[in-house]
């Protein structure tokens, strides 16, 4: 509870409202060279405000600045779907070689053989561990991952002729990114139900699945945190109607090292590197993408794509590329933090990562079933889904519960996501916190159960000890100050 | 809470018929999951709609969803004023909130849709 006791005494001025003309920072010793003149007027800018601050003035500022953080280093974080697994320092330490932080992207290849040589190890670990060979690291993010994969299928189908496949069918569970990305690469969205048990409705697919169908897409595990048991009823269906399967790996670490998409009958994935293989996250950022697929659609990959040659590296244009996707080799610090982390954890260690993620997401879920709906009651894989509607017939809505778990020094769960679930509270432990983290989380949540009956007004207007309260997040986005107001 | 004069659809959108006009809008039901409505994206007067067919969609801070209107026919007015003040959508969900006014081509379509018991025993499920 630093944060927020620290955050309640904060100085709120900016630095800017601190300043003191004449006050500096640092004291420069006397030029011992002569003066010159400065450029003719018309050359220069007006005087910049900036502000005139002593040192430690800006130190503190910032330090505390940095306080407020909510963040994995410093609180429990069961962000569902985000994966938020710590984020091991030696990736950074590796990260800021010097060999690796301050090469410049346009270094020929033949001077930076240790950076390439780490990008095909990098491709041949992702495409060993989802069974998907051919890997283009170029995306920067999942998002773009998704759209790279779409292209790469809509350049297959137009390699074969079969231009008339417009349609990406895809699960109403589904990530918003996924049929976002479908428009975006030119694709019909067609939505696929889910059964009641919150597996696809393999029927419904059946009949979806034609000669316009692109790509399917499905996250496995689904965003319900379940596995699919008719995976491999369901690759078929959209195999045998000429289609391809595109697997979102955003729940990848559930299944490391114990199944392979590949092998599963998907032809083309993303995995989030920030999630499943403990790169930072949003601010902490940036992310990245690596795109996966079969040896037949590696011809399609995105450039650059990292190739070996005896002992030499080079980085090379696949042969029918749907070409670059950004401006260099993609978030290159970002692709060192997760080939140390791969390297560091090994084959055993990445299987037991998962192997704990999902035993931490069902320890919770039976911890917590006898307070909270499930959207779905059986085993979980790497997260559950609660649902906070037995919640609301008392008045309190889930994201009143998420609100009130940042008084207690929890970040929110994943709120009203998946849509199907009815105030949905989606809970990714990570297989990297404690059980005693696990328990004061499960011990916090029924309290807060408890809460809702005694004192319901103390949870519907929480948070009570953060440096802000309950944002009017209607009014942000009616009206957004998209511009500077000072 | 659902007026009696107004019809239902299983989409949680209401219908008013005054004249061969009818008026359609989202329920209160339907504003409250959604929660507070930030933006509502609507067609151009003039265009055709199929019963039950998507007119726009409607996001609010929780969630995008697609709107889908309860009869056919000509869309003779839209409600540009809740494209400015969304809110108008959870404050008054069945009077300044509504969003169309149809030219029902059939007025027929309206016994497809529930009155307001039928769309309380809906929603009470």
């Amino acid at each position: 509870m630093t944060t927020s006791n620290t955050a309640n005494e904060l100085d709120r001025r900016l630095l800017m409202d601190r300043s003191v003309p004449g006050r500096t920072a640092v004291t420069l010793p006397p030029s011992d060279v002569p003066e010159q003149d400065m450029p003719q007027e018309s050359l220069l800018r007006d005087d910049l405000p900036l502000p005139e601050v002593s040192q430690l003035e800006v130190i503190r500022y910032f330090s505390l600045l940095s306080q407020l953080n909510f963040s994995i280093d410093t609180n429990f974080y069961p962000l569902g779907s985000c994966t938020m697994k710590y984020n091991p320092k030696l990736n950074d330490a590796m990260a800021s070689l010097p060999g690796f932080a301050g090469i410049h992207p346009n270094q020929p290849s033949d001077q930076v053989q240790g950076a390439v040589q780490l990008m095909h190890e990098l491709q041949e670990l992702l495409g060993d561990l989802t069974g998907l060979p051919g890997v283009s690291l170029a995306p920067l993010a999942g998002a773009q991952g998704e759209y790279a994969g779409l292209l790469i299928a809509r350049a297959y189908h137009a390699s074969r002729n079969d231009s008339a496949r417009t349609v990406a069918l895809i699960p109403d569970s589904a990530h918003g990114t996924n049929p976002a990305s479908a428009a975006m690469a030119g694709l019909e969205v067609v939505t696929v139900p889910s059964a009641s048990d919150g597996n696809v409705d393999v029927n419904a697919l059946r009949d979806l699945a034609d000669e316009r169908t692109a790509v399917f897409m499905l996250t496995l595990p689904s965003t319900l945190g379940l596995f699919e048991p008719s995976i491999l009823e369901i690759t078929q269906i959209v195999h045998d109607a000429g289609g391809l399967v595109y697997a979102d790996g955003a729940n990848l670490n559930a299944l490391l090292g114990i199944a392979k998409l590949g092998d599963l009958g998907f032809d083309i994935c993303h995995s989030n590197l920030h999630k499943t293989f403990s790169t930072p996250h949003g601010g902490g950022g940036p992310g990245s993408g690596p795109v996966m697929v079969t040896d037949e659609l590696a011809k399609f990959l995105p450039e650059p794509v990292a190739t070996r040659n005896g002992d030499s590296y080079t980085l090379s244009e696949p042969e029918s590329s749907i070409g670059k996707i950004n401006g260099f080799h993609g978030s290159f610090g970002i692709l060192v933090r997760a080939y140390t982390y791969i390297r560091a954890m090994g084959r055993d260690g990445l299987k037991s990562a998962a192997e704990n993620a999902i035993i931490n997401a069902n320890y919770i879920q039976s911890q917590l079933k006898d307070s909270f709906d499930l959207a779905a009651d059986r085993y979980c894989m790497h997260e559950t889904v609660l649902s906070a509607s037995r919640q609301k017939k008392r008045g309190v809505k889930g994201l009143d519960i998420a609100k009130r778990l940042l008084d207690h020094g929890i970040h929110a769960p994943t709120m009203y996501f998946p849509l199907i679930v009815d105030e949905a509270l989606m809970v990714e432990p990570t297989e990297t916190e404690s059980k005693e983290t696990l328990d004061h989380f499960i011990e916090v949540m029924r309290q807060i159960d408890d809460e809702i009956t005694s004192d319901p007004e103390t949870v519907q207007t929480a948070p009570h000890t953060l440096p802000v309260t309950r944002l009017d997040e209607a009014a942000a986005a009616r009206k957004p100050y998209l511009r500077w107001q000072g | 809470m659902n007026p009696e004069n107004l019809k239902y659809s299983k989409e949680h959108e209401w219908a008013r018929v005054e004249g061969s006009t009818v008026v359609v809008g989202i329920t209160q039901f339907a504003a409250e999951q959604l929660g507070d409505v930030v933006y509502v994206d609507l067609p151009e007067a003039g265009s055709d709609i199929e019963q039950f067919g998507k007119f726009g969609e409607i996001e609010s801070v929780k969630t995008v969803s697609d709107l889908f209107s309860p009869v056919g026919g000509k869309i003779v007015e839209v409600n540009d004023s809740v494209k400015d003040s969304p809110e108008k959508v959870n404050e008054d969900t069945y009077g300044e909130g509504w969003l169309l006014k149809i030219e029902i081509s059939d007025p027929g379509q309206l016994d497809a849709l529930m009155d307001a018991a039928g769309y309380e025993s809906l929603t009470a499920e």
